[in-house]
C-alpha cells in the first residue's frame, strides 16, 4: 500500500489540468492512466475527427496555443500530441498502463486499487472522462441481424461500412459529421433526428465559439442556469471543425441529399419506426438558436464589436411535411446503423455510494458528498464550457481550491474518522443544485 | 421578457408541479401512474365509458366525480350519433393536453395568457378502416393543430410555449411514437 495525498484518475486534459493545479498548491499526488495520456483521443475517434473548438480556445492551466493556425481545428492525433506535451511541460506525475480496479472509502480517505499497486489517499479526483461507453438504446436488440451496427467509438470512416444505405441515429455533432461524411462516400444516408442543438459555425463573420466566449455564454455557471438537469443532458452542438468553416446543419444535410426522419422510436417486426415529432424538434432548435443570437446581438450592441457583420437570422429548418414514419430494415435499403446516441462514463470501479438511480455521480459542481472525492470533465460540471477543453482550467482551479480547503480543515486525527462520512445536510443542498429552481 | 404590473396568473400552480419534480428525487416510485377507463357496449356502435379512478403518487386516487363519455358514429355511417366518434376523442385529448401544457409553461415563464384557441384537424382515408385498400392505414394520415394565442409575449416567445408544450405532452407522445398495446379477453357473464 502506497500513501499519497491525492489520486487523480485519468490523464486526459482534465486530469492533467487538475494535476497542474495540485502541483501549484504543492499537494502531492499521482495521476493514474489506464493507457497512455489522452488514451481515448488515440483510440476512440474516427479518422476525420476534428475538435469543435478553434485552436486559440484550446487552453489549459499555464498553456495556450502557440501554433500558426489559431483559427484552425485540431485533429485527434494533434490533440493527443498536445496533451502529451502538456504532461511533459507540467511534469505531471503520471503512471501509465495503470488501470484502476476499485476506489473505496477507508479510514482516513480512500483506497485506490489498480492492476499494479494499491494506494491509500486522502482525496480522489475522478477525471476518467464523460464519454467512455457509447450509449445505444435497448431497441438495438430488435434490429435484424443482417444490418451492421456501429458506434462512433468504433467508427473510423465510410470505407469500413458495406455499400448501401446507412441510418445514422442522432443529430449531435457526431451524428451530423458522420452523416455528412458517409453521404459523401456515395451511400444513401437517413438521419434520425431527435432533440438537437442547432449552431452555425460562424455568425456575423466570426466563429460562434468566439461569440459565446466573448458574450459570457460559455462561462454561465451551473448554479445559475434555470434547469441544470436539462443543461447537463443536452446533446452536443451541431458543429464541425473544418478549414472551410462550413456549417453543417440539417438544412445543409438536406441540400446534399440526406433524408431526415424523426427520432428512432421503435423497431418492430424489422420495421424501424420514427417519431412524428420531427417538425417540433426542429422548431425547438430553431427557436433556441434564435434566442442565443438575440443574446449575442444584445451583448454586441452594448460592447461594440469590431469587424462583425450585421445581425442576421438563419432560415428555419426545412422539413418535409410527410417524412417517412418507418423503414423496413429487412428490405436491404439500410445496410448499416450508426448509433450516434451519446456516451456515458465508465465508473464500474467506483465503490463509493455517490451514484443516483441512473448511475450518475451526484455532485455539486464536481464536489461529491463524500469529503475528498471530486469529479471533473462532465458536461456543465461547473460552467457551460465544462464540456470543452477550455473548461478544464477554471474547473480544475475551483476544485483544487476546494480540495486544498478540505485537506486543511480535515487534517487526519487518530480515531476521528468523521471527515470521511457524507456531509450532514448535503442531500438538501445538492437537491437544490441538481433540480434547479 | 415583458414587464408586467400584476402577477402572472394563468391558474396553474407551477410551484406544486415543481414540488412534485423535486419530490421525485427522493421517491422516484411515486411517479409510477396507471390511467383507467371502462367501456361498455350499449347498442350498435354506441358505447359508454366511465372514468373515475387512477393510481399514482403511491396510492389509489379518485376523481372528484365519475366522468361519463358516450361514443358513437354519425348518422351518415347509418349509426345514431349518440356521441362523438372515438377518433374525435383523440383530437379532444391532443388539444386539451397541449393547451394545458401551454398554460403551465406560460405560467412558469411568467407569460400572462389572454386567450388560447386550438383547432385540431386529422386527415383519414376510410379505405383503411373499411378494409378496402391494404395500403391505407386505419389511423390518421396526419394531424394538424393550429393555435391562436393572445398573450403578453413576443411571437417567438409564444411559438416557444407551443413547442415546449409539445415536447412535454403525453398525448403528443402517444400519437407520434409507437406504443405496445395488449388486449386480453375473458368470456361469459362479466358480472
Amino acid at each position: 500500500m502506497r500513501d499519497i495525498t491525492t489520486v487523480v484518475i485519468g490523464a486526459g486534459h482534465c486530469g492533467l489540468a487538475m494535476s497542474r493545479c495540485l502541483t501549484d498548491r504543492s499537494i502531492d499526488h499521482v495521476v493514474l492512466e489506464r493507457g497512455e495520456p489522452a488514451n481515448s483521443w488515440r483510440t476512440q475517434r474516427w479518422d476525420s475527427f476534428r475538435l469543435l473548438t478553434p485552436n486559440w480556445l484550446t487552453r489549459l492551466p499555464g498553456y495556450s496555443y502557440r501554433g500558426d493556425d489559431p483559427d484552425g481545428f485540431m485533429a485527434a492525433p494533434e490533440v493527443a500530441q498536445l496533451i502529451d506535451e502538456y504532461a511533459a511541460l507540467t511534469a505531471a506525475p503520471v503512471l501509465t498502463q495503470t488501470t484502476v480496479t476499485s476506489v473505496r472509502p477507508s479510514d482516513g480517505g480512500y483506497v485506490v486499487q489498480t492492476d499494479q499497486d494499491s494506494w491509500q489517499s486522502r482525496s480522489v479526483v475522478l477525471a476518467s472522462g464523460a464519454c467512455n461507453i457509447p450509449v445505444v438504446p435497448a431497441l438495438q436488440d430488435a434490429v435484424p441481424a443482417e444490418v451492421l451496427m456501429v458506434t462512433p467509438a468504433g467508427y473510423r470512416g465510410p470505407d469500413q461500412l458495406p455499400e448501401g444505405g446507412v441510418l445514422v441515429v442522432g443529430a449531435s455533432a457526431s451524428g451530423i459529421q458522420i452523416a455528412d461524411e458517409v453521404h459523401r462516400s456515395g451511400r444513401a444516408v437517413t438521419l434520425a433526428v431527435g432533440e438537437h442543438v442547432r449552431m452555425p459555425r460562424t455568425y456575423r463573420g466570426l466563429d460562434i465559439l468566439w461569440w459565446m466566449e466573448a458574450a459570457g455564454v460559455l462561462d454561465e455557471r451551473y448554479d445559475e442556469v434555470a434547469d441544470i438537469v436539462r443543461a447537463r443532458s443536452l446533446p452536443s452542438m451541431q458543429l464541425v471543425g473544418s478549414s472551410d468553416r462550413a456549417t453543417i446543419d440539417l438544412n445543409a444535410l438536406t441540400a446534399m441529399g440526406v433524408r431526415l426522419v424523426g427520432r428512432l422510436a421503435g423497431v418492430r417486426d424489422g420495421l424501424a419506426q420514427f417519431s412524428g415529432s420531427l417538425l417540433n424538434v426542429c422548431a425547438l432548435a430553431d427557436l433556441k438558436l434564435g434566442r442565443l443570437l438575440d443574446t449575442l446581438d444584445a451583448w454586441a450592441a452594448g460592447a461594440g464589436v469590431d469587424g462583425a457583420g450585421p445581425p442576421v437570422r438563419f432560415a428555419a429548418t426545412k422539413v418535409s411535411p410527410t417524412p417517412p414514419l418507418s423503414v423496413d430494415l429487412r428490405s436491404g435499403e439500410i445496410r448499416t446503423i450508426i448509433w450516434a446516441t451519446g456516451f456515458r462514463p465508465d465508473l464500474s470501479w467506483l465503490d463509493v455510494p455517490v451514484l443516483d438511480r441512473k448511475g450518475r455521480v451526484i455532485h455539486d459542481g464536481g464536489v461529491t458528498r463524500w469529503p475528498g472525492l471530486y469529479l471533473i470533465g462532465m458536461p456543465f460540471l461547473r460552467r457551460r464550457k465544462s464540456s470543452l477543453i477550455d473548461g478544464a482550467a477554471p474547473d480544475a482551479r475551483d476544485l483544487a481550491s476546494h480540495l486544498a480547503g478540505y485537506l486543511h480543515s480535515a487534517a487526519p486525527v487518530a480515531g476521528n474518522g468523521g471527515h470521511r462520512r457524507p456531509q450532514a445536510g448535503g442531500d438538501q443542498r445538492l437537491g437544490a443544485m441538481v433540480y434547479g429552481r | 421578457m415583458s414587464v408586467v404590473d400584476t402577477p402572472v396568473d394563468n391558474g396553474v400552480n407551477v410551484d406544486a408541479l415543481l414540488g412534485v419534480r423535486n419530490a421525485l428525487a427522493d421517491t422516484p416510485d411515486i411517479a409510477q401512474f396507471q390511467w383507467r377507463a371502462t367501456c361498455s357496449w350499449i347498442r350498435g356502435t354506441h358505447s359508454r365509458s366511465h372514468v373515475d379512478t387512477f393510481y399514482g403518487f403511491g396510492g389509489e386516487q379518485q376523481h372528484k366525480t365519475t366522468f361519463v363519455y358516450d361514443a358513437d358514429h354519425p348518422l351518415a355511417f347509418a349509426a345514431e350519433d349518440n356521441g362523438v366518434t372515438p377518433v374525435e376523442y383523440v383530437l379532444v385529448a391532443l388539444g386539451s393536453c397541449l393547451t394545458a401544457g401551454v398554460a403551465a409553461v406560460a405560467q412558469q415563464r411568467q407569460i400572462q395568457l389572454r386567450s388560447v384557441q386550438a383547432t385540431v384537424e386529422a386527415e383519414m382515408d376510410l379505405h383503411g378502416i373499411l378494409g378496402a385498400d391494404p395500403d391505407v392505414r386505419n389511423g390518421f394520415s396526419g394531424v394538424k393543430v393550429t393555435y391562436n394565442i393572445d398573450a403578453d409575449a413576443s411571437p417567438d416567445e409564444i411559438k416557444a410555449l407551443v413547442a415546449q408544450s409539445q415536447k412535454r405532452s403525453a398525448v403528443y407522445d402517444v400519437l407520434t411514437n409507437p406504443t405496445q398495446v395488449s388486449v386480453e379477453v375473458t368470456t361469459g357473464n362479466g358480472n
